[in-house]
């Protein structure tokens, strides 16, 4: 299965703003995308997509996550949502 | 044409359609079952559908609303149609729970989880009962909780409005507020004052009118007609005309003879204050410190509150601004400070007696404003709420002496400290009257309770003869130390001069009220004032005290006040 590692950028972690653009972006994508902290068995991914779930994964600014996809279009899906998560939103 | 008359609690006369608050929404009862011939299926489908509702809705209000309130509403959409509510609520009913009852124990779960992540995560742990509910509303086909979202301005009828409510009341969409419940010191009365909106509260019988009634609101008079006519119209448009005379203040509070009574500004926070400045207030009598506290599970810390003090004392450069120490219990609980379980809150551990039972708070909260203090330019006067005993404001002054605090005052709200104001004051340097709580706790009624509202007025002679006893104390005293009125009362311009005239120093109000106080408070001398205090005095009743004072000042007719 396709999977990427990428370092919050935004200040606040991913809660708040960050947190909706990127589970928004990840339910956008059209494949089922999961993350979990790095190190964390796959197996206890959560959906990127929910916003909740992102809020009680509680990623800092600084932390490294996995984001895993499988299916058409899986490699360019995780691409654009590692972009997003390396990039500051807060201060968008 | 019909007309309900109720309490009069912010001027201003419009004309409107009615949009009636929804009622909450009721929980599903626990172990309620899927319909006979419903299945799973079909179930999950519906609510999957309510979902996808919820969040078209939510998402709608974001595109138009903009800052803070646009990001909480795009995350709440979100949530709505959230896999990880949706799917714990499909489990539910994959077991034979019927959908209503499946979204509303999945998002109990959720929101648990949230509020137990503490922080941020714990603050957004409402927005999904809120969803909830919104989800609910949408299987049931009733209206959606809240204040309802519209296009055009309309005048919201509500049986009652809570604090909660406010957050989302968009002043550009409510042309005024109308309850059914609530008194004249309740919630609604002080939000409507601080947005300015005209507002007619304990006008039984509201509530059935019909959405899209076309009604005039008179929020003076205390009034609302249905169907009015041609003469209801000019008196709008009138209104409409004088409103922009009465939205200016010079500056300085003023009688017509030249006695100065400063006219401050009650603010909860750093953009009150901002604005207040602007709205020409001279200081701020009244800092409610609570809102840094509020829906907070821990103590902020002294670094965060002594910042959020500073935003407040940075709006006022070299005037006044008096600050109120925690004043949390009763209607503002704080899960660190004070017993939800207490039988009788408004008489519990609330205001400066969280200290009995908490000690360390107060001196870490005086040990922030010494330190915000330092790093600015106001005159920070410090008073704390809810002081019975001169022995109680002996100790309160003692721990802002240890704070480094150089000016400690109390609140006068129970009727005790009224009556003893001599020897409270010579424990502390000044004294600022609370109205509403006096008014509550002098009348034994409940600020809340709508059928009470006649006795919940602060034109109640007895209230009136509190407030003389407190300048009485201070004259007595002998170091001519300030009394100020900090309630609510000191908003209404007919009291304003009838308080000016009791003796009091400053009055201290929401700053939208400040022009509209002024005005009438310049068309009167000081001596005039003291014969419209005595006559309010004399007054065997609060609704007499009111009728007579006006009568004697024809400007608030022609202002429409």
């Amino acid at each position: 299965m396709p999977e990427r590692i990428a370092t919050i950028a935004s200040r606040s972690g991913l809660h708040a703003r960050p947190a909706a653009l990127f589970a928004e972006a990840a339910g956008d994508v059209g494949v089922e995308v999961t993350i979990a902290m790095q190190g964390e068995p796959a197996d206890e991914a959560l959906d990127a997509s929910s916003i909740l779930s992102l809020m009680t994964l509680g990623a800092a600014k600084g932390d490294v996550v996995v984001l895993r996809a499988d299916g058409d279009g899986a490699d360019a899906a995780l691409d654009s949502l590692v972009k997003l998560l390396e990039t500051d939103l807060d201060a968008e | 044409m019909q007309t309900f008359s109720g309490v009069g609690v912010s001027p201003g006369r419009i004309i409107g359609t009615v949009r009636q608050m929804p009622k909450p929404i009721s929980e599903p009862p626990a172990g309620e079952q899927l319909a006979a011939g419903t299945s799973a299926e079909d179930a999950t489908a519906a609510l999957k559908a309510a979902s996808q509702a919820v969040h078209d809705e939510l998402k709608a209000r974001a595109a138009h609303a903009t800052g803070d309130g646009k990001a909480v509403l795009e995350a709440t959409a979100l949530m709505a149609k959230d896999t990880m509510l949706i799917k714990g609520a499909a489990k539910l009913v994959a077991r034979g729970t019927s959908s209503e009852r499946a979204i509303w124990e999945s998002g109990s779960s959720v929101s648990e989880m949230l509020h137990n992540l503490g922080g941020y995560m714990a603050e957004r742990a409402t927005d999904v009962l809120d969803v909830r509910a919104r989800i609910v509303a949408e299987l049931r086909g009733v209206p959606a909780p809240g204040i309802p979202a519209s296009n055009t301005p309309f005048v919201l009828v509500a049986e009652d409005l809570a604090p909660a409510d406010t957050a989302t009341l968009d002043p550009n969409k409510v042309l005024a507020l109308v309850t059914a419940g609530g008194g004249p010191q309740s919630h609604t009365a002080i939000i409507a004052r601080s947005l300015g909106l005209p507002a007619v509260v304990a006008a039984v019988g509201v509530d059935e009118l019909a959405d899209g009634t076309e009604v005039f609101v008179d929020g003076a008079a205390g009034s609302v007609t249905s169907e009015p006519d041609a003469s209801f119209r000019a008196a709008a448009d009138a209104w409409a005309a004088t409103a922009s005379l009465l939205s200016e203040f010079t500056g300085t509070g003023t009688t017509a003879d030249g006695h100065l009574v400063p006219l401050l500004a009650n603010v909860g926070g750093g953009k009150d204050a901002a604005a207040a400045a602007k709205l020409g207030a001279q200081g701020v009598g009244l800092f409610r410190t609570e809102f840094c506290f509020l829906e907070r599970d821990t103590e902020p810390s002294v670094e965060e509150q002594a910042a959020a003090y500073k935003s407040v004392f940075d709006a006022f450069p070299g005037k006044k601004v008096v600050l109120r120490t925690l004043d949390a219990g009763a209607d503002k609980p704080l899960p660190f400070l004070t017993d939800s379980t207490e039988p009788n809150p408004a008489l519990g551990v609330r205001g400066y007696r969280t200290d009995f039972t908490t000690p360390g708070v107060l001196d870490r909260q005086l040990e922030a404003i010494a330190l915000a203090e330092k790093q600015s330019e106001a005159d920070v006067w410090v008073m704390a709420p809810m002081i019975s005993t001169a022995e109680e404001a002996a100790r309160f002054a003692a721990m802002c002496a240890d704070a480094g605090i150089k000016t400690p005052g109390v609140m006068v709200e129970v009727p005790s400290a009224a009556l003893t104001a001599e020897s409270i004051l010579r424990e502390v340097g000044f004294a600022s009257l609370g109205t509403n709580d006096l008014t509550q706790y002098a009348m034994a009624a409940d600020r809340q309770l709508g059928p009470l509202a006649n006795l919940n007025t602060p034109w109640q002679p007895a209230v009136l003869r509190l407030v003389g006893l407190t300048v009485e104390g201070s004259r007595a005293e002998g170091n001519g130390k300030p009394v100020g009125v900090c309630g609510e009362a000191a908003a209404d311009p007919a009291l304003a001069v009838v308080l000016t005239g009791l003796g009091v120093n400053t009055l201290s109000m929401t700053a939208r009220s400040l022009a509209a106080v002024a005005a009438v408070l310049k068309t009167v001398t000081l001596a005039e004032a003291q014969e419209l205090a005595k006559l309010a005095l004399s007054a065997p009743s609060a609704t007499e005290a009111r009728a007579w004072v006006r009568e004697k000042l024809p400007v608030l007719e022609e202002l429409g006040l």
